[in-house]
């Protein structure tokens, strides 16, 4: 990694490089794993399965190569500034059309800038993809303070409304004057974020993931997909809420064995949610991936969580929400009033409703629901993602 | 580890034998620990503290005998034997006073039968310790299947009523034709099972922790006049103890968790850490300062996390949260018998919440004894032998004469 040191506001160029010997040590880590006893169920419902740990770890251990990531990134214009005292790292992609619209993706957990990869292709040079000359954008993927190689928070109060203050600051300071916002997952907190800020430039944003039913706002519950999102959330809650607790009161403990068990670090970034989980378990188990949440980028991801060590300072991010929830608990956001546009995925953990979207933004320009994709859009269906962006601020432009 | 194999009926000593090979691995992973970031508060707000298990794990590695736990178990009478299918560890103690009443007592999580080892002596022969020789136990400690010495279950359905249907064959089998049964923790899940099945030959079972609460307590909160003004306060903490992360990810995903907890001795030792404030304060003075309260010492403390290394049951003892967490929902619909069992309660004042009596009462009608001991948290046996060896002594006294009857 880079270790100069610059003018504080300066961007500056940036490359991956891990030395051979944290991958050497994450092989050898690898092949000591000392597995559980099996499971006592067919299926998803007391963990992530031995099977696919197992088979996870073996191609981890046996055919995956890192290198072949780092060449990726390092394809792509990869930057480093530092904003709010912490060095943010992100990758800035210009079209080469004119007018393209700057947009700033922001991921989520347990995602990383991975995440965001193949839409880059799709919205900077739409007309390889698709999509006409007006269609692009000017894209920037920035990682989460804590996550990935953006340097980690080194005092509390990095939540998300923070985050949203000082992605202005990182478009401004790459020269924009217009822009607009998206995010899923965490990124949709700190997208909403923005929207509630309302910084001079943004026009609008688009988010994957409806923020105000994860804050604990009430939605009507009458019409029969009102009703199936309300059961599908408590579902979640009841059977798959464990992770999200943990992360909300104890990233500190549950840190200590993600930095040093590869193994439990991979276990539990699969443990997100049922549908991604049996998508990636079909990847490893029986190399049938979903679009493309392929073997190789799933493992892209956890190995940069690794390699960063960044299991506890990701996992803080929800701890700082919580933080942040309580603080402002009986108090209601600042409204929204920033044009809004929303896409429903089939596989999201509950498909989010257009009279929820309507009810918690007054100022709905796009809603869409989209027929394949599940929590991590992007990643697994890049194209049919970059066609949402597209439409969604088509009005913006 | 012994490789002895009991068939049928049949009760087979056993020993302890942890090999240098597991000690020499276990060592070499804690000194190559890649370790977290520190945490960013000065508490314990965001779980175990960096600097606390860094201590932890150079006492671990340079000053922690690793012979202990042979050492202490092997000491005692242990045996196994096999029950519905699995070979159930355990340590029996009889006293030698004549009249002994049999007690069988049941280790929660994140514990072990090393929680319980210090009441051995005060409960098998008290003239040795304050008490006198009518007041002497029988004493039984077996590992709860899936925890330390005990087989894991290979299939589901091991809950608490399955374990206490074991332990009354337990006691059956040892010729005891009236016993008494304590728990606390996961433990108090087990007893409250047994007093509920009421065995033969069960005259009374003891607890210091309120199993019964989602059963009973929970269902009767919907009727606030039972939840005076002042006790909003511990009702608050019962809620609170719900809404721990680690419960939450035990009772849904105990595999998940299970890597961390067999392939990083620190990820274990943190997970175990990381039960209730007051015991995560206590055991890090121990560690930090020095400072031990009662018997949590730095070795006591350690002979249980290695217990659970050197198994190899951080997966298969979380699992014991799913089974119980799937046993209470199905107990909202069938609730289980009543207790017509006289019950006995202590209370420790540092537990994670003290149940008044009138609580106690509503779940067990039959309330023999309540009292609330001068010291004590979560881990009361283990903090405080002498003192819980007492409430054992006060609480089953009255249940020693329906032995004749």
């Amino acid at each position: 990694m880079s270790t100069s040191v610059e003018a504080a506001t300066e961007i500056r160029p940036f490359q991956v490089e891990f030395p051979e010997e944290a991958i050497d040590d994450l092989r050898r880590r690898i092949a000591a794993t000392r597995w559980p006893t099996k499971e006592l169920v067919a299926d998803r419902s007391q963990g992530v399965q031995l099977a696919t740990a197992q088979a996870l770890a073996r191609y981890w251990l046996d055919e995956y190569d890192w290198r072949r990531c780092e060449e990726k990134l390092n394809a792509l214009p990869q930057f480093k500034t530092e904003i709010d005292g912490v060095d943010v790292h992100f990758i800035h992609v210009r079209s080469e059309h004119e007018n393209a619209l700057p947009v700033i993706i922001t991921h989520g957990w347990p995602g990383s800038v991975i995440e965001l990869l193949e839409v880059i292709g799709p919205l900077t040079d739409p007309t390889a993809h698709g999509g006409s000359a007006e269609d692009a954008f000017d894209v920037v993927i920035p990682s989460i303070p804590g996550y990935g190689l953006s340097a980690e928070p080194t005092e509390p109060g990095w939540w998300a409304g923070r985050v949203a203050k000082d992605w202005p600051e990182l478009m401004k300071r790459l020269g924009y004057d217009h822009y607009v916002a998206q995010g899923g997952d965490v990124g949709a907190a700190v997208t909403d974020a923005m929207g509630r800020i309302a910084p001079e430039g943004l026009l609008g944003i688009h988010t994957n993931l409806f923020v105000p039913a994860l804050a604990g706002g009430k939605f009507s519950e009458e019409t029969e997909e009102e009703k199936a999102a309300v059961a599908a959330m408590a579902l979640f809650k009841a059977t798959g809420f464990g992770y999200f607790l943990e992360q909300a009161t104890r990233p500190q403990t549950i840190g200590y064995g993600l930095l040093d068990s590869p193994v439990e670090l991979a276990a539990w970034l699969l443990d997100h949610d049922t549908d991604a989980y049996y998508k990636i378990a079909s990847a490893f188990v029986d190399d049938k991936p979903s679009g493309n949440l392929t073997r190789d980028h799933i493992l892209d991801n956890i190995t940069l969580y690794w390699l960063t060590g960044t299991g506890t300072s990701a996992a803080r991010s929800y701890w700082e929400s919580a933080q942040a929830t309580a603080k402002n608990a009986g108090q209601a956001p600042p409204p929204m009033n920033l044009p809004f546009a929303f896409t429903t995925f089939p596989g999201e953990i509950w498909k989010t409703p257009r009279s929820w979207v309507e009810a918690a933004y007054p100022n709905v320009v796009y809603f869409n629901e989209v027929d394949k994709g599940g929590h991590f859009a992007a990643w697994e269906e890049p194209e049919v993602f970059s066609e949402e962006i597209r439409a969604a601020f088509r009005s913006l432009r | 580890m012994s490789t002895t194999v009991a068939t049928g009926t049949e009760i087979v000593p056993f020993t302890v034998e942890i090999s240098q090979k597991q000690i020499d691995n276990l060592r070499r992973r804690i000194a190559e620990t890649r370790w977290s970031p520190a945490e960013l508060v000065q508490d314990a707000s965001q779980g175990v503290q960096l600097r606390f298990l860094q201590e932890l794990a150079r006492y671990w590695a340079e000053d922690y005998d690793f012979e202990r736990i042979e050492a202490r178990l092997n000491a005692l009478p242990q045996y196994i034997t096999s029950i519905d299918g699995l070979d159930i560890h355990f340590i029996h103690v009889k006293s030698e006073h004549e009249g002994a009443l049999p007690l069988i007592i049941t280790h929660g999580w994140p514990g072990s039968v090393i929680e319980m080892l210090d009441v051995i002596g005060p409960l098998t022969d008290p003239t040795a310790h304050g008490g006198s020789i009518d007041e002497a136990f029988d004493v039984v400690i077996p590992s709860i299947p899936g925890f330390g010495f005990s087989s894991q279950p290979t299939e589901a359905g091991w809950d608490s009523a399955r374990i206490g249907a074991a332990w009354a064959e337990l006691m059956k089998r040892l010729g005891y034709d009236h016993y008494v049964a304590q728990g606390g923790d996961q433990g108090a899940g087990v007893t409250d099972a047994m007093g509920r099945q009421a065995p033969e030959g069960l005259l009374g079972v003891h607890f210091n922790f309120l199993d019964a609460i989602p059963k009973e307590l929970l269902t009767a909160a919907l009727t606030p006049r039972i939840f005076a003004h002042e006790e909003r306060e511990q009702l608050g903490k019962v809620v609170g103890v719900f809404m721990r992360g680690y419960i939450s990810e035990m009772n849904e995903h105990p595999q998940t968790i299970g890597y961390s907890l067999l392939d990083s001795p620190i990820g274990l030792a943190a997970w175990m850490l990381d039960h209730d404030a007051d015991s995560y304060e206590k055991i890090s003075k121990a560690f930090l300062e020095g400072e031990q309260t009662g018997n949590l010492s730095r070795d006591t403390i350690l002979d249980n996390i290695t217990l659970y290394w050197v198994t190899g049951t951080g997966a298969s003892t979380s699992r014991i949260y799913w089974e119980t967490s799937k046993a209470a929902t199905a107990s909202f619909k069938n609730p289980p018998p009543h207790m017509r069992l006289p019950a006995a309660y202590t209370v420790f004042p540092d537990e994670l919440f003290q149940a008044p009596r009138h609580w106690v009462k509503h779940a067990y009608h039959h309330l023999v004894y309540y009292n609330e001991a001068p010291k004590g948290g979560h881990f009361a046996a283990w903090e405080e032998p002498e003192i819980f060896a007492d409430e054992m002594r006060a609480a089953f006294k009255s249940l020693r004469d329906r032995r004749s009857s």
